[in-house]
């Protein structure tokens, strides 16, 4: 006979206060893996008594973004269950319902591979797909099988359910062909568009005939305004707009926002355009949800940074500044950011190859770190694969006694600081494990508080 | 002295690194006083006699592939020339694959190939992925190390007395059972590895580059060593993932 839930629930909870206690990092997956176990079953049972039922955000790259920035809209008048430290897998979904007592909605970052038994059990009101960019082809298989698993879920989805899509991202603008009343968001600000498609550009072929799509505007990776020149098939028409974007640096990025509702001016405290995307996600998703455009502006304005996305961290004298880097699109991002912000003559790039990292690194050469090279006269390279890293820079034209190979980040983050003037910031792109890590070390120095206390 | 490289399909066959491939050649033939030249030999595009001292094709995923396997038989007389007049070629990957005699994937339907390498290559329900290390002898009696990394679902058989690029130390290989990895005919070789191969293994980077310029010379020369210490700790620590952890299914 199966246990009841609420037994199952207690049993749940004090494993993650035990593992805590144990020093096993944050326990954040515990309970809800060992919920998992015991009846899969009980994470449908949480999440349908969520009175407002439950959102979930996909994508490769920004879905923990989007999901702070729809909390930070929407947790002003609505009680959330949120994933927010990032464990997006069924087993997180299912520790954070554990934990969130008397919750109202379940907000939820999902994992792209994921995202179809997620969503089946939590029977989500809202589904946001944010992009799809190659990512860790070891573990997710390649772009067209992801792409295939969210056309599959998108059907599944209950036929009053809200789907939320980025029209700029061929594989999930078409999306909305089949599915009246999607809200589709996208980018229209030539003036901010990329020269060229860049080498990490993926969806370039279109989806329905093969031919190389035109673009009239490529604005990050392989998302912007495309269009078949053989069988026409184009951006679908949008109904949430940026335009008039204007870049500022580290310290953020302002633009137009345009709704069915109305337009409002708002300015990110996070940079780059790839947060504009993030901001156009949320805002559509919480629009589903009931926000009202007064209060999606600001919300989006009131958010300051994602859990080691985009995180300044003071460390002493000095600061640092970390920008996660885990597939080629997310990190030529990173680089456009802290370029654009005055490029740095320093900076520890951290390379892990655990499972969550992708055990293949060759991905780091896709990545455009070439602008990074003018001004760069000092690489700490770091992480497990530091020497893979290092080549990558050799190989791009760096001074080889420029670079320091230093495995141990503990050892590679007080180089980084101890070659940073007291009063500046130390730039670090670490790869997700070493993010994680990294984090650790400077919150057991008591610079910032472990990410199992920040929840808010 | 100029080695022309045609790098075949650049903007449909380059994942997994094929551009880190490409800046190792070049950067290893500048330090040896040549230059090499890339030329793109794109869908539509000829190869044509005697251009090329090495041809280059790269990975890529499925929907790529099938995207320029038409295409690539159309030049099959050109790449075919060039390999038998004494042409270097590498091919990783998917084109390693679409330089066999076939492809076949998991539903049956067939890529042709273009036949430079006496093998075919059928799908399988699995990918094989992970870490790999070949042992290798290129040349008679020295016997050298490749560290990668496979990600594929083709097995590739190669036929009776085809000759592997290497053994399989640890990893699946070219099927996950013939204990083989690659091939090799003359100076091309066509291999599973990427991660990406060249710039862990300086010394087959140095065997590709003298394999080109033979096509110049007649004979590969011999290069003076460069200083290759962080190029031989990436490959310690490649090669120790594929001891310990190896391919998984």
């Amino acid at each position: 006979m199966p246990l009841p839930l609420a037994a199952e629930i207690a049993l749940a909870r004090t494993a993650g206060r035990l593992s805590r206690l144990a020093g096993a990092g944050g326990g954040t997956t515990v309970p809800g893996k060992l919920l998992w176990r015991v009846d899969p079953g009980a994470v449908d049972r949480l999440a349908a008594r969520l009175p407002l039922g439950s959102a979930v955000i996909s994508a490769t790259n920004g879905k923990t973004t989007t999901a702070a920035m729809a909390a930070e809209i929407l947790r002003q008048r609505i009680h959330l269950a949120h994933n927010s430290s990032g464990a997006n897998l069924v087993s997180g979904v299912a520790s954070t319902l554990l934990d969130a007592r008397g919750a109202e909605l379940g907000l939820f970052e999902v994992d792209e591979a994921a995202l179809p038994e997620v969503a089946a059990r939590v029977r989500p009101r809202a589904v946001c797909l944010g992009n799809l960019f190659r990512d860790q082809l070891d573990r997710y298989g390649e772009l067209e099988h992801v792409a295939a698993r969210w056309r599959s879920a998108v059907r599944e989805l209950p036929a009053e359910a809200a789907l939320v899509l980025n029209g700029d991202d061929p594989q999930v603008g078409e999306l909305a062909r089949d599915r009246a009343g999607a809200v589709v968001f996208g980018v229209d600000d030539p003036s901010v568009a990329r020269p060229s498609l860049q080498h990490a550009a993926d969806s370039k072929y279109c989806v329905r005939c093969g031919t190389p799509y035109e673009y009239a505007a490529a604005y990050v990776g392989h998302l912007g305004e495309y269009s078949c020149p053989n069988c026409g098939h184009a951006r679908p028409a949008l109904s949430v707009v940026a335009r008039d974007v204007r870049m500022q640096g580290l310290d953020g990025v302002a633009f137009r926002l345009q709704t069915p509702d109305g337009a409002r001016d708002v300015r990110l405290r996070v940079p780059g355009l790839y947060n504009v995307y993030n901001a156009l996600a949320a805002a559509s998703l919480a629009g589903a949800l009931g926000a009202s455009l007064d209060e999606v502006t600001a919300g989006l304005e009131r958010f300051s940074a994602a859990f080691g996305r985009f995180e300044r961290i003071a460390v002493g004298d000095r600061g640092l500044l970390m920008l996660l880097i885990k597939n080629p699109a997310g990190a030529n991002e990173a680089v456009r950011t802290i370029v654009d912000g005055g490029a740095p003559s320093l900076a520890v790039i951290a390379l892990n190859d655990a499972i969550a990292d992708g055990r293949d690194v060759s991905w780091i050469w896709d990545v455009d770190f070439e602008p990074l090279l003018p001004h760069l006269g000092r690489l700490v390279a770091a992480g497990d694969r530091a020497a893979e890293l290092a080549l990558r820079f050799k190989y791009a034209g760096m001074d080889g006694d420029a670079i320091e190979v230093i495995p141990s980040l503990e050892r590679a983050l007080d180089r980084g600081l101890e070659l940073t003037p007291p009063g500046d910031e130390l730039i670090v792109l670490p790869t997700y494990t070493a993010m994680l890590a990294l984090r650790k070390i400077v919150a057991e120095r008591g610079f910032v508080r472990p990410y199992w206390e920040r929840a808010a | 002295m100029k080695i022309v490289v045609g790098h075949l399909y650049p903007d449909y066959l380059n994942i997994y690194a094929d551009r880190g491939n490409i800046a190792v050649l070049a950067r290893r033939a500048s330090w040896r006083g040549h230059e090499l030249e890339v030329r793109t030999v794109s869908v539509g595009a000829p190869v044509e006699p005697g251009e090329h001292d090495l041809l280059y094709v790269g990975g890529g995923q499925d929907r790529e592939q099938a995207l320029v396997a038409e295409d690539l038989v159309a030049k099959a007389d050109g790449v075919r020339a060039a390999v038998d007049s004494g042409a270097a070629l590498l091919a990783v990957c998917g084109g390693y694959q679409l330089m066999g005699r076939s492809y076949r994937d998991f539903h049956g339907g067939d890529l042709p190939g273009i036949g430079v390498f006496p093998l075919e290559t059928v799908a399988g329900e699995t990918r094989m992925i992970g870490d790999v290390l070949l042992e290798c002898e290129l040349e008679p009696g020295v016997a050298r190390t490749l560290a990668g990394f496979e990600n594929h679902a083709g097995r590739t058989k190669l036929d009776p007395g085809a000759e592997p690029l290497g053994r399989v130390v640890a990893g699946f290989g070219n099927d996950g059972e013939s204990g083989f990895e690659g091939c090799r005919v003359g100076r091309a070789v066509g291999t599973y590895l990427h991660g990406p191969l060249l710039p862990r293994n300086p010394w087959f980077a140095d065997w590709v580059l003298a394999q080109a310029l033979a096509h110049r010379l007649g004979e590969p020369p011999v290069f003076e060593p460069l200083a290759d210490d962080l190029e031989q700790q990436a490959h310690t620590v490649s090669a120790s993932r594929a001891r310990s952890r190896g391919g998984r299914r």
